[in-house]
């Protein structure tokens, strides 16, 4: 089966400092990708460049079978592509419910039944729909972060840093909810992280990402040691 | 008695005409950040349009209730496609090249019209209060403030396009990550804040007198009210127009109208002095 996304020779700077040197990687349909590295590899401008935030520099991104290198932000997402950004990014003064609603907010018409089934994989923020977005501890809002980007329905679902910040009960149950939604929707998904646990039990497959290159796959055995990245580079 | 029910009409009345001068700017530049200078030639041309239809013949009313926001609306689009769009997150020159677009409005009415004062007759006659007159257009300016801000709070609150238009305001990147386009949105609010500041032009176009250049005497006072007010469109331009409003008419009673506008300026140095992030981001955060 061809690639869901490929990735060819992606460059990407900020201002003059280059940060992505040439990634390189293909992903298949329904699969769930790990990318590990440590702070400053590229791995957020990495997620940045594949969804339109930062211009790609030079290489191409191919989505689905179509060029979306130079398309703008809301153009890929209409095709499927979701990003639960680093920070999760909630709209602070508008209500959960309202969070939701914004992931429909490029349907032609806005279905409540799709947040309704989105929440069936999100029960703790069922009482919580009436709430601010900001009042939410940050566990809740990173639930809430991937429960908004799942209302776009996504194909593929680019998850920046999720365990950033949160505590482990929630790190544990937003791995059951991934586990839960890869078998129960179509949906792949590229996980960039620092935190082994969290990625080793979600990922098929990981990547180490070094200094703007992906370094190649990080072996199981390696991810379980706590021996990645740097001896691959 | 009746005096003071007079003074009290008059009070609300320059707080209500304040609100609606400052409304379609507190949207512009609540939503994108944008310092449209040239907000008074929209409620110039918003007054140009009203009479000159009215003296065509046009019904009065069809004329600064349709016509005077339909014209100032297309002309905001046609600006924010030829010049604003290009301007977004760079909040000095967008305030330079409004500045010339002002300029360049006021010089072009001044070589279509003339640099004369036109005017239409104000409608709907007036009432007796005791030894005092006052006129029934003053409650309709009122009524209209109120149906405005009930217009704008009840499609940002409870319309799908009111929900992205928040959401947009609060974090255009996140909104496009989500599918929507954010210049589309741009587009359409510049388009809605020029309509309803052509609306105020044409419901003041009864009681004012219309040149090319009056625009000029309103931007300022819009500003401080804007930025007095806060972030929050509604609230924040509520307040700040009450408080301004009252201050204003409530010196020009005491003094003369001259001083009233120093007296309102000093008190809008004073409270940017002490909140400088407006009305609205200190007591209403969060609102609309």
């Amino acid at each position: 089966m061809s690639a869901l996304l490929d990735v060819e020779n992606l460059r990407a700077s900020y201002g003059r400092v280059p940060i992505l040197m040439g990634v390189d990687f293909a992903l298949a349909p329904g699969e769930y990708l790990g990318i590990l590295g440590h702070n400053g590899m590229g791995k957020t401008t990495l997620m940045r460049t594949l969804m339109g935030h930062l211009p790609a520099t030079a290489g191409t991104v191919r989505f689905a079978g179509t060029d979306v290198t130079r398309l703008p932000i809301h153009q890929r997402a209409r095709l499927g592509m979701g990003l639960v950004p680093q920070g999760r990014e909630i709209f602070a003064t508008l209500s959960v419910r309202e969070n939701l609603r914004m992931g429909l907010a490029s349907a032609p018409k806005e279905d409540p039944r799709i947040i309704d089934d989105v929440l069936a994989d999100f029960p703790r923020l069922v009482r919580l729909l009436d709430r601010r977005g900001g009042a939410l501890s940050g566990g809740e809002q990173q639930l809430l972060a991937l429960a908004r980007c799942l209302c776009t329905r996504p194909k593929l679902v680019l998850l920046d840093e999720p365990t950033e910040g949160i505590q482990p009960s929630i790190i544990e149950e937003i791995i059951e909810t991934l586990l839960a939604l890869k078998k129960r929707w179509d949906l792949s998904m590229i996980i960039v992280e620092q935190n082994l646990d969290f990625i080793t039990s979600l990922s098929d497959r990981v990547l180490g990402i070094q200094k703007g290159r992906i370094t190649g796959e990080v072996s199981r055995e390696d991810l379980l040691a706590g021996r990645f990245g740097m001896a691959a580079a | 008695m009746d005096l003071s029910l007079i003074i009290a009409l008059d009070v609300v009345n320059g707080a209500a005409s304040l609100f609606l001068l400052c409304l379609g700017l507190a949207i512009i530049f609540g939503m994108m950040k944008i310092i449209n200078l040239a907000h008074g030639e929209f409620v110039m041309l918003g007054a140009y349009a009203t009479v000159i239809s009215a003296n065509a013949g046009l019904n009065i009313w069809i004329a600064m209730l349709v016509v005077a926001p339909l014209f100032v609306g297309v002309v905001g689009l046609v600006i924010e496609r030829c010049l604003i769009r290009f301007l977004y997150g760079r909040l000095v020159d967008s305030m330079l090249a409004t500045w010339g677009l002002s300029l360049c409005l006021i010089g072009l009415v001044t070589t279509i019209f003339g640099n004369t004062i036109n005017g239409v007759p104000t409608p709907l006659g007036g009432f007796q209060v005791g030894a005092y007159r006052s006129s029934w257009y003053t409650i309709f300016l009122l009524a209209m403030a109120v149906l405005m801000m009930a217009l704008v709070y009840g499609v940002l609150r409870f319309t799908r396009f009111g929900l992205v238009a928040r959401a947009v305001m609060l974090n255009p990147g996140m909104a496009a990550t989500l599918g929507v386009n954010p210049a589309k949105i741009y587009m359409a609010t510049f388009g809605i804040g020029a309509a309803i500041t052509g609306l105020a032009g044409g419901l003041l176009a009864p009681v004012s007198g219309i040149t090319p250049v009056m625009g000029t005497a309103f931007v300022a006072k819009c500003f401080i009210t804007v930025v007095g007010g806060g972030a929050a469109i509604i609230s924040g331009t509520l307040s700040a127009a009450g408080l301004f409003g009252f201050v204003n008419q409530l010196g020009a009673f005491f003094t003369t109208p001259v001083y009233g506008e120093v007296i309102l300026f000093l008190s809008a140095i004073l409270l940017i002095r002490l909140l400088p992030q407006g009305i609205s981001g200190r007591f209403f955060k969060g609102t609309l």
